[in-house]
Order: C-alpha cells, then sequence, then structure tokens
C-alpha cells in the first residue's frame, strides 16, 4: 500500500488497521523480555544516564521492537540539560531530597 | 517409511479437523496410503467430520494401553481404500498421553501408511506438544483475522524451538470479496506478517458446512471451491509444483503473490 494511497483514501480501511495491529502486539509477543524485565531495564538506563545529563524522567520510552530477522532495543530519552549534575544521582528519593539543586542546573 | 505431518493452529475453530480430513481425502484420492489421527483427547470430531462415527470400537488410548492392536483400531473408509482413521478417546484427557508414546505410536504407523496427518487439538500445552513432538512436517493453519494470525505466530515459534522444519501455512476461510473491499488482510499480509512459507489457499465455502453435516468431505469430490483447493494443497505435498490460484478476480492480490515469489 503506497504513501499516497494512504493519504488520499478517506478513511483507513479495516484490514490495514489489522495489520498494524498485529505488527505491534506481534512484536511485542516476539521479544523474550518481560514486562518487569524492560521496566527494571529502563530504570537502570535512567539511572546511568543521570548521571552524565538531566533527563525528562517522565517522557522516558524504552521498547523492543522485532523484524523478521532482527530486534531492537528502542530507547527515547529527552534530555533537559546537557550539563553534567555535579554528583552522581541513583535514587529517586536522593533526588527528592534536593529539589534545590534540580531547579537551579534547569536555569 | 510414511512421513507426519501435524495440522496445527494454537486457535480453536479456525479448521484443523476439516483440513486434516480433506488433505487425507485428497492425498488417498491419489493413491497415497493415509492414517488420519484424532489428536483431541477428550475432544473427538475427525470422526464425525470424516462420517465415521459409527464404527468406533477401539480408540487411540486403547492401542497406547495395550487393550487393541492398531489394525483393530483404524478405521477403514469405505468410500476410499487408501484412508484410515485413529479415533481419539472420548473419556480421558490429553493428560494420558505423552510425547514419547505418540513418537512411538506415530513409529508404528509409518510402516504401513505414506503418510500420517495428525489432527492437533487447540492451543500450547500438552495435546499441541504431543502432536508436534512425532512431526517430520508441520501445517499451521490460520484465518485472516488478527487473533488466529496472531496465535499461528506463537505456535511457529513453539515449532521452531522443537528444532522442527520451518512450518508451511494454510490460509483458511479466504474471503476475496473482503480482501478486494479492504476490509479482510490478505494472502501477502499474513505472509509478510508471519514470514514462513505458504502452502495453500481455502476460500470461505458453504460446502464445509453441508458436507460436515452429512459427514461428506468436501475433497472427495472435485465441484466445490474448497474441495479443489485442499486437492491443489495435496498435491504441494506431494511435491507437485501447482500454482497459487487467484481467488475470484482481484488483480491486487495477484500481483502482491507474485511479487513475493519473485523475491
Amino acid at each position: 500500500m503506497g504513501f499516497l494511497d494512504r493519504i488520499f483514501r478517506q478513511t483507513t480501511k479495516s484490514a490495514d488497521t489489522a495489520k498494524e495491529r498485529l505488527q505491534f502486539v506481534l512484536a511485542h509477543d516476539r521479544s523474550d523480555i518481560s514486562t518487569e524485565t524492560l521496566e527494571i531495564l529502563k530504570d537502570e538506563i535512567v539511572n546511568v544516564i543521570s548521571n552524565y545529563v538531566e533527563i525528562d524522567r517522565e517522557h522516558v520510552e524504552v521498547t523492543i521492537t522485532t523484524d523478521a530477522n532482527i530486534s531492537r532495543l528502542v530507547a527515547n530519552i529527552p534530555v533537559l540539560n546537557t550539563r553534567r549534575p555535579r554528583a552522581p544521582r541513583r535514587e529517586s528519593a536522593r533526588q527528592a531530597a534536593r529539589p534545590a539543586r534540580a531547579v537551579r542546573t534547569k536555569s | 517409511m510414511g512421513l507426519v505431518v501435524t495440522i496445527t493452529s494454537g486457535k480453536g475453530g479456525v479448521g484443523k479437523t476439516t483440513a486434516t480430513a480433506n488433505l487425507g481425502v485428497a492425498l488417498a484420492r491419489r493413491g497415497q496410503r493415509i492414517a488420519c489421527v484424532d489428536a483431541d483427547i477428550g475432544l473427538r470430531n475427525l470422526d464425525v467430520v470424516m462420517g465415521l462415527e459409527n464404527r468406533i470400537v477401539y480408540d487411540l488410548l486403547d492401542v497406547i494401553e495395550g487393550r487393541a492392536k492398531l489394525r483393530q483400531a483404524l478405521i477403514k473408509d469405505k468410500r476410499l481404500p487408501e484412508l484410515q482413521l485413529l479415533p481419539a478417546a472420548q473419556k480421558r484427557d490429553k493428560t494420558a498421553l505423552t510425547d514419547k508414546q505418540m513418537i512411538k505410536l506415530c513409529d508404528d504407523l509409518r510402516k504401513d501408511f505414506d503418510f500420517i496427518l495428525i489432527d492437533s487439538p487447540a492451543g500450547i500445552e500438552g495435546g499441541f506438544k504431543y502432536s508436534v513432538a512425532p512431526a517430520d512436517q508441520v501445517l499451521i493453519i490460520a484465518t485472516p483475522e488478527v487473533s488466529s494470525v496472531r496465535d499461528a505466530d506463537r505456535v511457529i515459534g513453539l515449532v521452531e524451538a522443537q528444532e522442527k522444519p520451518q512450518p508451511r501455512l494454510i490460509i483458511n476461510r479466504m474471503r476475496p470479496s473482503m480482501v478486494k473491499r479492504g476490509e479482510m488482510l490478505d494472502t501477502a499480509d499474513v505472509l509478510e506478517i508471519l514470514s514462513i512459507e505458504l502452502i495453500g489457499i481455502v476460500p470461505e465455502d458453504e460446502a464445509i458446512i453441508t458436507s460436515t453435516n452429512k459427514g461428506h468431505p468436501v475433497a472427495l469430490e472435485d465441484h466445490s471451491p474448497s474441495g479443489a483447493a485442499f486437492t491443489r494443497i495435496a498435491q504441494r505435498m506431494l511435491g507437485e509444483p501447482v500454482p497459487f490460484q487467484v481467488l475470484d478476480d482481484s488483480t491486487g492480490l495477484f500481483n502482491r503473490l507474485s511479487r513475493i515469489f519473485q523475491r
């Protein structure tokens, strides 16, 4: 189905919807990593990166996509500030305890 | 030595039993010696689809557990001398059978038949596992619907994990008119998603219902679209190069299919 077909078609046909939905659920089904493992992985990635740049923790997305031959770990991590925080921040509790500093680095 | 072919799907109600009966009939009509094995213990149905339910004396578990010899339990189809059925036990459950027992049973059947067709139960539990364990080849059957294709994908993964050769796909209950309107996944979509080899496409056909009502599989005659489709699959199982037919006049389907086979 070509790009132009999609643009000029008035409504999406249900077969196309079916195909897209299938590709999405299968990408998930085919990965060996469970949702829990993926959450832990995401937390660890976030913590490591936070040691170097300040990131928007609320909007981090970590997913696994699988095509016929290859699986990909895709991480979308919005960076707030490329300046490195002075001390590594490992736990969110510690972060919450120092709100003043967090505000300062943003400005 | 006969070849063991397991027909499975994951999802129930997509046509495993109908496919097993009709492939058995189509292969037997071409002179092959066929044993159809109903592996759905507790939910026996291949017998009624084949129209042999009144002639059951012994079943698969009677053979496994030594109460009957194979030749006593096998039911000969009077319409086709080469076709026989080994019915499932109806009053037991799937825990009564192990992978090893099923492999042994099939090894015995291989001596007297060209093909042993195993009608797998739905699901991915024990019944599925003992059905796939003895298989030389696996045929996956799916309808062009989201739930069926998803389950087929799961089953393909499980079959490959058992180190079987890559299964081949039967797409069942295809409706060319809906495909044409863009309201049903077409063959190319399903093949792209599942990325396995196609062995046949069976159109949706009312003749399946009437033939099952009568216990007279469609493949016994040539006139129904579904019977002809099962016959073509049987020919491909025998290695005959049968071109894939264009269902209806949907040129889109043909073009996309031919694109796939040019790769």
